[in-house]
C-alpha cells in the first residue's frame, strides 16, 4: 500500500523516520525534548517507571556474548497512531473525557492536560509506553523557571502527558506562514528532537507530501514500524539493515519472518 | 442504653455493647482508609505503588470485583419485579443493600483512584461517547441512583420512621412502581457490566486483553455480564448465610437460597461454555495473528498458566458442577462452598483482566515490571469492605430486611 | 468551558448514547415525581398510611 493511502483523508500526516543504524544512543533527543516541552526533573529520577521521558531511548542487544554482541537503540516518541480498519487510535478512543484527540488535519494525537481526569486508561491502552502519568508535583526550584519554554504549559500532578510532535512549533510555523503569505515549508516545522540529533538519525516531515524527505525515506523496504501487526497504523518509521534489530520491533511466531506478515 | 424500639417489629438483635464493639472494629478499618485517602489526595498518587506500567492496580481489581458481585442486586431485582418470581421477595432487600454498598463503594474508590478527583465530572461534561469507560461512568452513577431509590423505601420502613405518615406514603408509592426502577436498573446494569468487560476487550494493542467481537462490542462485553449475573446471586446468598451464622438467626428459608443457587448454577454453566470457547478462539486465532502465542503470555513473571486452571477449573467448572446438583444445593455447607468458589472465580477473572494485560510487555524489548500494592492502597480497599460491613450491619439491625425472619424464628 | 468549543466532533454516537442516558434519567426522575405526587394526594385526602397493608 502506498504511503499516503495508509492514512485517512486530511491535508497532512506528520511523521518521522528514525534511522536506527545512525542512532548512537546519546540521549540528545531526550534532553532536547525535556527542555523544549518543560518536562521537569523529579526529586528521584532513578525511579524510571514513574519519571517522565516523552522521547525515551530504548537500548537493545542481540543477546549474544562478546565478541558477537551488538547494540542498537530505539528512540521512542509518541508514535501518533491513526489506527486502521475500524480501529481508532488506541488511546484516543478510550479516553472518557475527550482529553486526547486525533487531529484529522495533521494526524497528530493531542493531549489536553487541563481536561485530563487522570484515570490512566490511555496509559494502559498504549503498548509503546508513550504515555506518562504525573505521579508527583514537578519541583521547580528557584531559577529553574527561567529556562521554561513559554510556548508550552507545564503540567499539573495527576494528569497524563506525552509527546505532541512539538505542536506549538507547528502553530508558530503556521503563524509565520500566514504573516509571510506563504505555506508552511518542510524546515519551518521540525521537532526539537529532530533538530537535536547530532547524527541526523531523525527525519521529520509530512508523510503525505512526496517532496518531503520523510515521505521518500519511509517508502524504503528497510523501513518498518513498531508493533505494526497490531494495526496501530502509527506514523513513526524506523530503518535498519540488521535483521535482528528488525525482529525486535514486532512479535513473530517461530516460523515467521519480518516483512512477510501483514498487519492483523 | 436501649435501642430495641428501633429494631424491626418482632425480632431481637445483639446487645448494644456488642454492636458498638463491632462498629469500632469497622471504624478502625475506615480510619485506616481515611488516612490513606487523605495522603493520596494531599500528596498525590505517588502514595500508591502504581506506576506507568501498572496504570491500574488493586483498586481497579477491587472495583471491578465488587461491581460484579454487586450484580446480585440488578439480577435479583429483574427476576423479582420483572419476571415476577415472588419467592425472591424474601431476599431482594438484602440484594439491594449489597448492590448499593458495592456501587457506592466503587464510586468512592474511583474518586481516589483518578489523578484529579475534582475533575471527575468531566467524564459527563466532555463525554467521549466512544469510550467504554464513559459508558461505565454514566451507567454506574445512574444505576446508583436507581439503587438509592430502591433502598429508600426499606429505610422508610424502619419502625420509628414509618410512623411519619408522609414517609410511609412515599415508601408505599415507591414500592408500587418498583418495576419501573427495576427495569431501568436492569438496562443500565446490563450495559455497564458489559462495558467494564468491553473496556479491556477493546484494547487491541494489548494482546492479552483484546478480544474479537460483534459490531462495537468485544466478546468480553457479554462475558462480563454473564459472569457478573452468575456470581452476583451467589454473593448475595453468601452474605445472607454469613449474617445468619453471625446472628444465629434464620433469615430466609433454605428454598429461597436454593433458588438463588440454581440461578447461579445455570448462568455460570452458560458463562463457562462461552468463556472456554472464547479462550480457545483467542488462543488459537486472535493471538497468532498478532504474532504471539498463548504460552508467551504466561511465560513472564508470577502469572503462569496455573491462573487459567484456577479461574476456569477450580473457580469455574467445579462450582458449576456442584451447584447444578440438587443434592449440593440442599446442603447448607456444600452450597456455601460452591458459592464461595463461584465468587472467587469472578474476582479472579477481574484480576486477570486488570493486572495481567498491563504486566505483560507488548514490545519485544520491554521488560516485565512487578507491582505490589502499598499500605495506602490496601487501606482504601479495606475501607470499602469496612464501609460495606457498617452499612449492612446497620441495615440488618434497624430495618426489616428479611420478611421471613419473624416467622422462621418463632418459639 | 463548553465541551464543544474545541476537539469535539459530533456524530451519531452522541445522539444514541446521550439519548438513552437521558431517557433512563428521565424515567427515574418521572417515577420519583409520580411517587411524590401520589404521596401528596394521599396526605391531602387524610388516609391512614398503614391501611395499604404493605410489609
Amino acid at each position: 500500500m502506498s504511503l499516503a493511502n495508509r492514512y485517512s483523508a486530511g491535508e497532512h500526516r506528520f511523521g518521522m523516520v528514525i534511522d536506527i543504524d545512525k542512532c548512537t544512543g546519546c540521549g540528545g533527543c531526550t534532553v532536547a525534548c525535556m527542555s523544549e516541552n518543560n518536562v521537569g526533573v523529579l526529586y528521584d529520577e532513578t525511579d524510571k517507571i514513574r519519571s517522565i521521558t516523552w522521547m525515551r531511548v530504548y537500548q537493545v542487544d542481540n543477546g549474544k556474548p562478546f565478541p558477537e554482541t551488538q547494540v542498537a537503540f530505539f528512540p521512542r516518541p509518541c508514535l501518533h497512531c491513526e489506527g486502521s480498519h475500524g480501529h481508532h487510535t488506541p488511546c484516543v478512543s478510550v479516553c472518557p473525557a475527550t482529553a486526547t484527540d486525533y487531529d484529522p488535519q495533521t494526524g497528530i494525537v493531542s493531549q489536553i492536560p487541563t481536561r485530563c481526569i487522570g484515570c490512566r486508561y490511555c496509559v494502559g491502552a498504549c503498548p509503546y509506553h508513550a504515555r506518562y502519568f504525573n505521579w508527583f508535583d514537578t519541583p521547580w526550584p528557584a531559577g529553574l523557571e527561567r529556562p521554561l519554554n513559554p510556548a508550552v504549559a507545564p503540567r499539573m500532578r495527576g494528569v497524563v502527558e506525552k509527546c505532541t510532535f512539538c505542536y506549538h512549533r507547528y502553530q508558530r510555523a503556521k503563524n509565520k506562514a500566514f504573516l509571510g503569505g506563504g505555506k508552511v515549508e518542510e524546515m519551518d516545522y521540525q521537532t526539537a528532537c529532530t533538530e537535536a540529533c547530532p547524527s541526523g538519525a531523525i527525519t521529520f516531515g509530512d508523510l503525505k507530501n512526496p517532496n518531503h524527505k520523510v515521505a521518500q525515506l519511509a517508502q524504503s523496504p528497510e523501513c518498518f514500524r513498531l508493533l505494526e501487526r497490531l494495526g496501530t497504523n502509527n506514523k513513526v518509521y524506523y530503518r535498519t539493515t540488521r535483521e535482528w534489530v528488525r525482529r525486535l520491533a514486532d512479535n513473530y511466531l517461530k516460523d515467521e519472518k519480518p516483512g512477510q506478515v501483514a498487519a492483523s | 442504653m436501649d435501642d430495641s424500639k428501633f429494631w424491626p417489629q418482632g425480632v431481637t438483635r445483639c446487645k448494644p455493647g456488642a454492636f458498638i464493639a463491632w462498629m469500632v472494629v469497622c471504624l478502625g478499618l475506615l480510619g485506616w482508609a481515611g488516612l490513606s485517602a487523605f495522603l493520596c489526595i494531599f500528596k498525590g498518587l505517588n502514595q500508591t505503588n502504581m506506576n506507568d506500567y501498572f496504570a491500574f492496580g488493586v483498586w481497579i481489581v477491587v472495583d471491578l470485583a465488587i461491581i460484579a458481585l454487586g450484580a446480585g442486586a440488578f439480577f435479583t431485582g429483574f427476576m423479582t419485579y420483572v419476571l415476577r418470581r415472588d419467592e425472591l421477595k424474601n431476599i431482594i432487600n438484602a440484594a439491594v443493600i449489597i448492590g448499593f454498598i458495592c456501587y457506592s463503594g466503587a464510586i468512592l474508590m474511583l474518586g481516589i483512584d483518578i489523578g484529579q478527583p475534582a475533575r471527575g465530572w468531566f467524564g459527563f461534561w466532555h463525554a467521549n461517547v466512544h469510550s467504554m469507560l464513559t459508558e461505565v461512568m454514566f451507567c454506574i452513577t445512574t444505576y446508583l441512583i436507581v439503587l438509592i431509590v430502591e433502598f429508600i423505601p426499606l429505610i422508610l420502613e424502619n419502625r420509628q420512621i414509618n410512623k411519619v405518615p408522609d414517609l410511609a406514603f412515599f415508601a408505599h408509592h415507591l414500592h408500587r412502581i418498583m418495576i419501573v426502577f427495576a427495569a431501568t436498573g436492569t438496562f443500565l446494569s446490563f450495559f455497564h457490566q458489559g462495558s467494564l468487560g468491553g473496556m479491556f476487550g477493546v484494547l487491541y494493542a494489548r494482546p492479552f486483553a483484546y478480544r474479537a467481537g460483534i459490531v462495537i462490542w468485544p466478546w468480553t462485553f457479554f462475558l462480563f455480564i454473564l459472569s457478573a449475573i452468575a456470581s452476583g446471586p451467589s454473593f448475595t446468598t453468601l452474605i445472607v448465610m454469613l449474617t445468619e451464622k453471625v446472628s444465629g438467626r434464620k433469615l430466609t428459608t433454605h428454598k429461597v437460597k436454593m433458588l438463588m443457587g440454581k440461578i447461579s448454577a445455570y448462568l455460570l454453566s452458560f458463562y463457562l461454555v462461552l468463556k472456554i470457547a472464547d479462550t480457545l478462539y483467542w488462543a488459537n486465532v486472535t493471538l497468532p495473528k498478532m504474532g504471539v502465542t498463548f504460552g508467551d503470555l504466561y511465560a513472564g513473571g508470577p502469572y503462569g498458566t496455573y491462573l487459567v486452571w484456577l479461574e476456569l477449573g477450580l473457580f469455574g467448572v467445579v462450582p458449576a458442577l456442584l451447584l447444578l446438583q440438587r443434592r449440593v444445593r440442599e446442603s447448607y455447607g456444600l452450597m456455601a462452598l460452591a458459592m464461595v468458589l463461584n465468587c472467587c472465580g469472578a474476582v479472579m477473572n477481574r484480576f486477570v483482566f486488570t493486572i495481567q494485560p498491563l504486566a505483560i510487555p507488548v514490545l519485544p524489548f520491554e521488560k516485565f515490571v512487578g507491582y505490589l500494592p502499598s499500605w495506602q492502597e490496601w487501606g482504601i480497599s479495606a475501607g470499602v469492605i469496612a464501609y460495606g460491613l457498617i452499612v449492612f450491619s446497620l441495615a440488618y439491625r434497624y430495618l426489616p430486611v428479611f420478611p421471613q425472619e419473624v416467622e422462621l424464628n418463632k418459639g | 468551558m463548553l465541551p464543544i468549543v474545541f476537539e469535539w466532533h459530533w456524530d451519531v454516537g452522541h445522539f444514541v448514547f446521550m439519548g438513552l442516558f437521558y431517557l433512563a434519567l428521565g424515567i427515574i426522575g418521572g417515577g420519583l415525581a409520580l411517587a411524590f405526587k401520589a404521596t401528596m394526594q394521599d396526605l391531602c385526602s387524610g388516609k391512614d398510611p398503614h391501611e395499604h397493608g404493605h410489609h
